[in-house]
């Protein structure tokens, strides 16, 4: 397996104030890998880091082996990474198909019109609701409807990798065991690394491969997920499990 | 009979004149989030860039390749010169004040509307300037008791065309998608590999080139223009991008066809003189009661 993904000490700063104080991490062709932490402890901007909607102060990323230096955001579709942010971030007042269609905007030139409209089927099996709802305008789905088309905008570039903020966020437990679902079907059947940010530590860690934690900017614990489910630490502070151990 | 449907036909005429130019506003919008109120002053650049060309050694464009041919360089010329200057002033005006926030790009847009207005004064002087009879058609088509003239007929085809493309571009294309996409959330639409820099571009260039275009219009249609005229119907188009919904393309057009026919039937039954405070006092009555506009009502977006 090869490294699609590396972040190697990664500083961003809004201003006075640092967020990500130099993360490392890395992602193997095919992993989900999920990025754990509480809020503002720097996920987001880690994401968006690495679609160059925030600079760089210090530190490397590399996708494919090479420094993603030179290119701009919008050239990131095309080679392959699609970004899924937090808050869904649907065009309202554009349809649903619409919005899926522009998914595949800067994927364009490298996707042959039968690809996108394959993949249209497929992300319209995952979420047959979207194909019911094709023709009204986005602002008017549910937010789980929405996290859906925001999801399948994401697939139908065909992305290499996909990178998922907050998925579960605000949805109703049934509807975040779907999402996950979702997410398991399809790393499984398109075979997609996955970067997965996430609050919910137990769903995510039961879909992942490798977990880290962040925590105020800084990786705090790393390690295979199937371990760190087991980590007191992780455990205490994320999975809800020791609180009244801590409070001795 | 024949006054409602001659004021229907005078009302549309200046009501597209209203929709061309009140499109640029609302394109520009749509992506800076700004009023430009130097727009008015680009339309009334293109009347004078059509009217040199037409005058230019006596008319020599009209001669060569007739009226039509004539109007056509001219309306042409204006497009691409004034969406030239339409980039220009994106580049030199508003994106260095750009991350300063809204404020200061109104005041660079003002200042830009000064600085064309006495530009145009300095090149072309104060006084009116009066596209010559040579250049235009000035016959009138008459069916029965129907009477159009061919200047009217021709404004009328040719910004229904210009809108009904622009239309179809924005609202049933993929790349017109990408523009609507720019126009709600820049960073998304860059995250989906929309340009979004070639997405201002392109809106900097086509707004003020129908303005342009409009002001060449204009020009023949009244043959009298001047230099101050840009802020009177820069602030009519501005209204009827109000009243129509602004950032929406199809509003700023129904905003300035409804415009120009209030303002025709007023001036016709009410008084000619207070054409403008009906105007203005729609655009009051508007801001008031309906401030997303007639059609401009956005879909609240559930979180």
């Amino acid at each position: 397996m090869s490294e699609l993904l590396v972040l190697k000490d990664v500083v961003v700063s809004y201003g006075a104030v640092t967020a990500l104080k130099g993360v490392s991490i890395k992602l193997n062709e095919g992993q989900i890998i999920a990025v754990l932490g509480a809020n503002g402890a720097g996920k987001s901007t880690m994401l968006k880091s690495i679609s160059k909607i925030v600079p760089l102060k210090e530190g490397k990323i590399f996708y494919k082996g090479k420094e993603m230096a030179s290119l701009s955001a919008h050239d990131l579709a095309f080679q392959g990474i699609s970004h899924v942010p937090e808050g869904r971030r649907v065009f309202p007042t554009l349809t649903v198909e619409e919005n899926l269609n522009l998914g595949s905007y800067g994927a364009r030139k490298r996707l042959l019109d039968e690809e996108v409209e394959e993949t249209k089927k497929w992300i319209f099996e995952l979420f047959p609701v979207l194909a019911e709802r094709k023709n009204q305008l986005a602002g008017t789905l549910s937010g789980g409807e929405q996290q859906m088309l925001a999801i399948g905008r994401g697939l139908i570039a065909k992305p290499t990798l996909l990178l998922l903020d907050e998925p579960s966020l605000g949805l109703a437990p049934i509807l975040v065991k779907e999402i996950f679902n979702a997410i398991r079907k399809i790393h499984e059947e398109s075979g997609t690394s996955i970067l997965l940010v996430e609050q919910n530590a137990k769903k995510a860690l039961a879909e992942s491969d490798y977990a880290y934690i962040l925590e105020t900017g800084k990786i705090s614990i790393e390690g295979p997920a199937s371990e760190l489910a087991g980590d007191e630490r992780v455990k205490a502070a994320y999975l809800g499990g020791s609180a009244v151990t801590k409070k001795e | 009979m024949s006054i409602i449907l001659e004021q229907l036909l005078n009302g549309l005429t200046i009501g597209s004149f209203y929709a061309l130019i009140a499109l640029g506003y609302s394109m520009v919008y749509g992506v800076m989030k700004l009023i430009n109120f130097a727009h008015g002053d680009l339309f009334a650049l293109g009347s004078y860039l059509g009217y040199t060309l037409l005058v230019w050694s006596a008319g020599a464009v009209s001669q060569r390749f007739g009226l039509w041919g004539g109007m056509a360089a001219a309306l042409l010329f204006a497009f691409f010169a004034v969406g030239c200057v339409g980039v220009l002033m994106e580049r030199v005006a508003y994106r260095p004040v750009q991350k300063s926030g809204r404020l200061p790009l109104v005041v660079s847009a003002l200042g830009v509307s000064i600085f064309l207005e006495n530009l145009i004064m300095a090149v072309w002087g104060p006084r009116y300037q009066a596209y010559p009879a040579s250049v235009v058609p000035t016959y009138t088509i008459s069916l029965g008791w129907f009477h159009i003239t061919s200047m009217q007929l021709f404004i009328l085809i040719l910004s229904f065309v210009l809108m009904l493309i622009l239309y179809y571009v924005v609202q049933k294309t993929t790349f017109g998608a990408a523009i609507r996409a720019t126009a709600l959330d820049k960073e998304m639409a860059t995250m989906l590999g929309i340009d979004v820099g070639k997405i201002t571009l392109f809106i900097f260039f086509l707004g003020p080139a129908l303005g342009g275009m409009a002001g060449v219009m204009n020009g023949m249609y009244y043959r009298q223009i001047s230099f101050v005229m840009g802020w009177n119907y820069g602030l009519k188009a501005f209204t009827a991008t109000i009243l129509g919904g602004i950032g929406n393309i199809p509003a700023a057009m129904l905003g300035g066809l409804l415009l120009g026919l209030v303002e025709m039937f007023g001036a016709a039954y009410i008084s000619s003189a207070w054409k403008d405070v009906f105007t203005f006092l729609i655009l009051i009555l508007i801001l008031i009661f309906r401030p997303t506009g007639l059609i401009g009502e956005k879909v609240a977006e559930k979180v």
